[in-house]
């Protein structure tokens, strides 16, 4: 038990998947513009990433493995990304179509979240068992979604700051990120 | 013709660099640029695999159906990114330790999705080969610039090894180790130094626009 809730708080504060792995970089600084979407992607990713660890958990250990396939990693898990991003598009377009408007083009574009596809490879190369399996992949969105609520609360402050022309954008909101990343890791003394 | 696919190849240095004007595939220029040799290594990886990606996706335009032609990229890339995995850890097995799972993690890097999606799929072999190549090495020019600033300013060295051999084949010494930022070869010193790139980059295109305007 101790053990999963540091493999926990390392995955969501410490290793944070942003700020210190720099993955899913892409709709960190696409959504981040208004607090609604950033909360409703860091759900879908929630979801998408859990899905899709499992699955490709499942893929490797019950077909890859036995049939010693393992090399054919890659390609499987990203066709399971993929169907499964389409499958939760289908989902949030049905019951949530003012979600889905808002997300956009960034929607789709999970698939190549490269966070995802980390999780899915990393599960299997740290060797985790399932329950650490389920552990992680619920922490690392979870540290995603924590950073890109509180990304999206500074960057509306940011809009009626006056930034210089060549800053404007995407250059001061990766400031922005450096700043945080200083915050964060602070608290690598954690675990 | 000839001259399209020049400006063409020539645009993905500075006016659309992958990434410090178009935001493409920043995760790995983030996390891979501590040292020049990491930045020369993925540039070069990536670069071969978008212009063989781009390569099948134009071989392939005519006879992909369009609603699953997401799928048959990502499958192409994907295979074309996992035996550049198994080559570079059976050849170069260091550089496969520094850049680790960032190697599998080109399939998701946007610029060849991108580049196959945008261009490939719509224009002959010869052409989307050029453009592979073209933006390839503008992603490779924006490590390298990258890594130069982060490995000098963090370490104080500048230094290559070749990959296969493990030889060196260059080191000097450009700041003396005591006057090191050592937080540029660290997560802040990655966005840091992004940003501001990313910043002169707005600013020169922009007063190209007004030149041009004028």
């Amino acid at each position: 038990m101790e053990n999963l809730l540091t493999l926990a708080i390392s995955a969501i504060l410490i290793n944070n998947i942003v700020l210190s792995q720099f993955l899913g970089i892409c709709p960190f600084l696409g959504v981040s513009r208004k607090k609604d979407s950033a909360i409703g992607m860091g759900l879908a990713v929630i979801f998408v990433i859990v899905g899709a660890s499992i699955l490709s958990y499942l893929l490797y250990h019950l077909v890859l493995d036995p049939l010693d396939i393992e090399y054919m990693n890659l390609i499987s898990f990203i066709l399971v990304i993929a169907s499964f991003v389409q499958f939760t598009e289908m989902f949030i377009k049905k019951y949530s179509p003012s979600l889905y408007k808002s997300l956009g083009i960034y929607l789709p574009l999970i698939t190549t979240n490269c966070a995802v596809l980390y999780v899915a490879l990393a599960n299997i190369t740290s060797g985790y068992n399932f329950v650490e399996m389920i552990t992680y992949s619920i922490a690392v969105p979870v540290g995603f979604m924590l950073v890109l609520i509180i990304f999206s609360y500074i960057r509306e402050r940011l809009d009626i700051a006056p930034v210089p022309k060549a800053f404007k954008g995407n250059p001061v909101a990766l400031i922005v990120a450096a700043l945080m990343a200083i915050a964060f890791s602070g608290l690598a003394g954690l675990v | 013709m000839a001259k399209e696919m020049w400006e063409n190849f020539k645009s993905g240095f500075v006016k659309e660099n992958p990434v410090f004007a178009l935001y493409l595939g920043i995760c790995s220029v983030l996390a891979i640029t501590t040292t020049l040799n990491n930045a020369l290594g993925m540039g070069i990886t990536v670069t071969i695999v978008l212009i063989l990606a781009n390569t099948i996706v134009s071989l392939l335009r005519k006879i992909t159906p369009n609603e699953i032609r997401i799928p048959v990229y990502i499958v192409i890339i994907s295979t074309l990114v996992k035996s550049s995995e198994l080559l570079i850890k059976a050849y170069a097995p260091t550089l496969d330790t520094a850049l680790g799972v960032f190697i599998p993690l080109i399939v998701v890097n946007c610029i060849i999705l991108g580049r196959a999606e945008a261009y490939a799929s719509k224009h002959s072999v010869i052409e989307s080969a050029v453009d592979g190549l073209g933006k390839g090495l503008g992603y490779t020019f924006g490590l390298i610039i990258m890594s130069v600033i982060r490995q000098v300013l963090g370490t104080g060295v500048l230094n290559l090894t070749n990959p296969f051999t493990g030889n060196m084949i260059f080191e000097i010494q450009i700041i003396p180790a005591d006057y090191v930022i050592s937080v540029f070869t660290q997560a802040v010193g990655a966005f840091l130094t992004f940003a501001l790139i990313a910043a002169a980059v707005s600013a020169l295109n922009a007063r190209k626009q007004t030149k041009g305007a004028k």
